[in-house]
């Protein structure tokens, strides 16, 4: 159940190394349904809430295929 | 916090399949009519289509059905509770919607010589079109939106209608689940089609975000339209589909039916003759569940390898494209493997079954200046097509409307009261993450509303669920995003409340499983040929009575009436 907010396993996997979030890159974070992929201080992309749909947007437009979705935990 | 003021002259709130469809034609038939298509998330990828659609359901097209066949089948799926004209509206429109699609470059299954490949999947009729390469319909409808300039905002999450003095529709107000912003926006004309209530009941898996549905297709429409004062209709209808277990989207049928899949219980023998989802194929499915011969099973290891790589490739890239990642985790092979399914927790929704908001065949509601569309209308069985049909038919007739209406006036009381409504989650110090209490009014709605609907529970879940109101005060969110969440959780308990209420009303079973009333099992056409219909009154308080149902266009024989009631395969049939 998703009752503890401040922890979660994040089923969104982004490799940094391929990701161009430095460059302004945005994508994934504006096709996501639910919103949850966020710029952290350190400016790298990353789940920020357990709200996935596991419905792929952000992994099959993401122009350098940085992302992959896995299923939530509980649904696996 | 800051408010932002819009204008425009029609506004589309929804931008999945009937907003776009609806601003396209608004702007191709008036070009100098200003459109405004909201969506919560981005129109790119909104939406129940977000990842494509594998099949029409309900396509009508020349040489497989006639509108009069489709008008009857749906009529009969329905136990007849429709208005004829409203299905017809669609029927007629079928065709040429999917021509068009087919211009723009949605792709859909033909045969060698160019024909439309139809299947049939229905009871009696055959209307699936399959879209075995249905992944890019979003693509498609976003080019002929910029093409023709229409104006979108993103993230935007509206709350309210407003209504002028006059009781015609006046505009909405939004919050902008990024920055905050609170939005006031001027409009002649609304369109609603924000999709179903998709988050009301708690999946099995107890994920909150692993529903049927676009988990973003809160129910917020249904909230809005209620507190506007529009008719909702067949609330008591649920939506209950058979999905896959815990993965909870569509197995499907309608993709792997025509290819020779079908639906078996544990002894591996067929139970029902139809895969197409009705409420009297649920409710033998839940039979077989509870009866002591289930689990029940998705059966294809009997098929070619050559047919199990054809359905792979469909059900693997569009509409729910990582249904191949979770058999792959666990360990299930189409070739060797049954799927095990089961039944999803409830929800509303007219595009599957019949519950929504009240429109004629004008897509009109009962509130002047409104109009509904898609999921969230009560045009049954309606689907993908139909939501886009309707988008047409809303634009079309919101044209006519907003020809000689100037823009209503606001009342400026309502947007201060939404303003406080909207940000004392943000502004208080501490209190209940809207998480946790959306869990446990889903889990109230799974243990009060699923059927069988018992009278006695569903009035406790009633108690629950005014106690959940009282919590809605003591709700804390730390960013404009969990604020979102908070205003989606009003409408999920709105949705809860109303459901539960309109079942409650009707008193007899009919839909199959959808309405099953335990203390009031028979059908009872004397007294409840009718819609049931909520609304809020002029002193702000649930209405509930009844609509007769218009007269028939094509009036159904006493064969034809029952044809849906017989869906049982007799030589499995329990002691019941």
């Amino acid at each position: 159940m998703n009752t503890n907010e401040t922890q979660f396993a994040v089923s969104i996997m982004v490799d940094h190394d391929k990701c161009i979030a430095d460059k302004g890159c945005r994508i994934c974070i504006d096709v996501c349904p639910t919103d949850i992929l966020t710029l952290d201080d350190e400016g790298k992309i990353r789940m920020s809430y357990d709200e996935c749909w596991y419905c792929l947007p952000c992994e099959h437009d993401c122009p350098t295929k940085a992302i992959r979705v896995e299923i939530p935990y509980l649904l696996r | 916090m800051n408010t932002q003021h819009l204008e425009t002259d029609f506004l589309i709130i929804g931008g999945g399949t009937a907003g776009p469809l609806a601003a396209i034609k608004a702007r191709q038939k008036s070009p100098n009519t200003r459109v405004l298509l909201l969506d919560k998330a981005n129109v790119k990828r909104s939406g129940a289509i977000a990842e494509g659609m594998d099949s029409v359901n309900n396509a009508v097209i020349p040489g497989y059905a006639t509108p009069e066949q489709y008008v009857r089948e749906i009529t009969i799926a329905n136990d007849g509770i429709v208005n004829q004209a409203a299905i017809n509206a669609y029927a007629v429109r079928s065709y040429d919607m999917i021509q068009e699609l087919d211009a723009w470059g949605v792709k859909f299954d033909k045969d060698e010589t160019g024909d439309y490949a139809v299947k049939k999947v229905h009871h009696l009729g055959a209307y699936v079109l399959p879209m075995p390469e249905g992944y890019n319909i979003k693509k498609v409808l976003f080019k002929q939106i910029r093409k023709l300039g229409v104006d979108i905002s993103n993230r935007l999450t509206a709350t309210r209608l407003l209504l002028g003095a006059d009781g015609r529709i006046a505009g909405a107000l939004a919050l902008d689940s990024r920055t905050g912003d609170f939005v006031v926006i001027r409009a002649r004309a609304v369109l609603l089609c924000t999709g179903a209530a998709g988050r009301l009941g708690l999946p099995a898996s107890g994920y909150l975000f692993g529903t049927y549905e676009n988990p973003t297709n809160a129910g917020d429409g249904y909230s809005m339209a209620y507190h506007a004062g529009a008719e909702l209709s067949g609330l008591e209808c649920f939506q209950i589909n058979p999905l896959i277990k815990d993965y909870n989207g569509p197995a499907c049928a309608y993709v792997t039916g025509p290819f020779g899949g079908y639906t078996v219980n544990a002894k591996g023998e067929r139970f029902i003759k139809s895969d197409y989802w009705s409420g009297q194929m649920m409710w033998e499915f839940w039979r077989e569940l509870e009866g002591g011969n289930g689990p029940v099973f998705l059966k294809l290891d009997h098929l070619a390898e050559e047919t199990v790589e054809k359905i792979e490739h469909v059900l693997h890239i569009t509409e729910r494209p990582t249904r191949g990642r979770f058999h792959e985790g666990r360990h299930t092979d189409y070739r060797r493997n049954l799927v095990e399914m089961h039944i999803s927790e409830i929800g509303l929704c007219g595009g599957h079954s019949a519950s929504g908001v009240w429109v004629d065949e004008h897509a009109r509601t009962t509130v002047p200046g409104l109009y509904a569309a898609g999921d969230l209308c009560n045009v049954a069985h309606n689907y993908m097509l139909g939501a886009m049909v309707y988008g047409q038919i809303a634009a079309e007739d919101a044209l006519e409307f907003i020809a000689d209406k100037e823009l209503a006036e606001l009342d400026v009381a309502a947007i201060e009261a939404e303003r406080e409504r909207i940000y004392a989650p943000l502004e208080r110090a501490e209190g209940l993450s809207p998480a946790k209490v959306e869990y446990k009014l889903r889990r109230m709605v799974n243990d009060y509303l699923q059927p069988p609907k018992v009278t006695a529970k569903m009035e406790i879940g009633l108690q629950r669920f005014a106690e959940i109101r009282a919590d809605l005060e003591q709700l804390k969110a730390r960013n404009p995003h969990e604020l979102m969440r908070v205003m989606e959780l009003y409408a999920i308990l709105d949705c809860a409340e109303l459901a539960a209420r309109a079942s409650l009303f009707r008193t007899e079973s009919r839909w199959g499983l959808y309405h099953y009333r335990a203390d009031y099992p028979e059908r009872n056409d004397a007294n409840w040929f009718a819609f049931v219909q909520v609304k809020k009154n002029a002193h702000g308080e649930m209405e509930i009575f009844t609509r007769p149902v218009p007269d028939y266009l094509y009036p159904l024989t006493e064969k034809e009436r029952k044809a849906y009631s017989d869906i049982r395969i007799e030589d499995t049939t329990l002691a019941a």
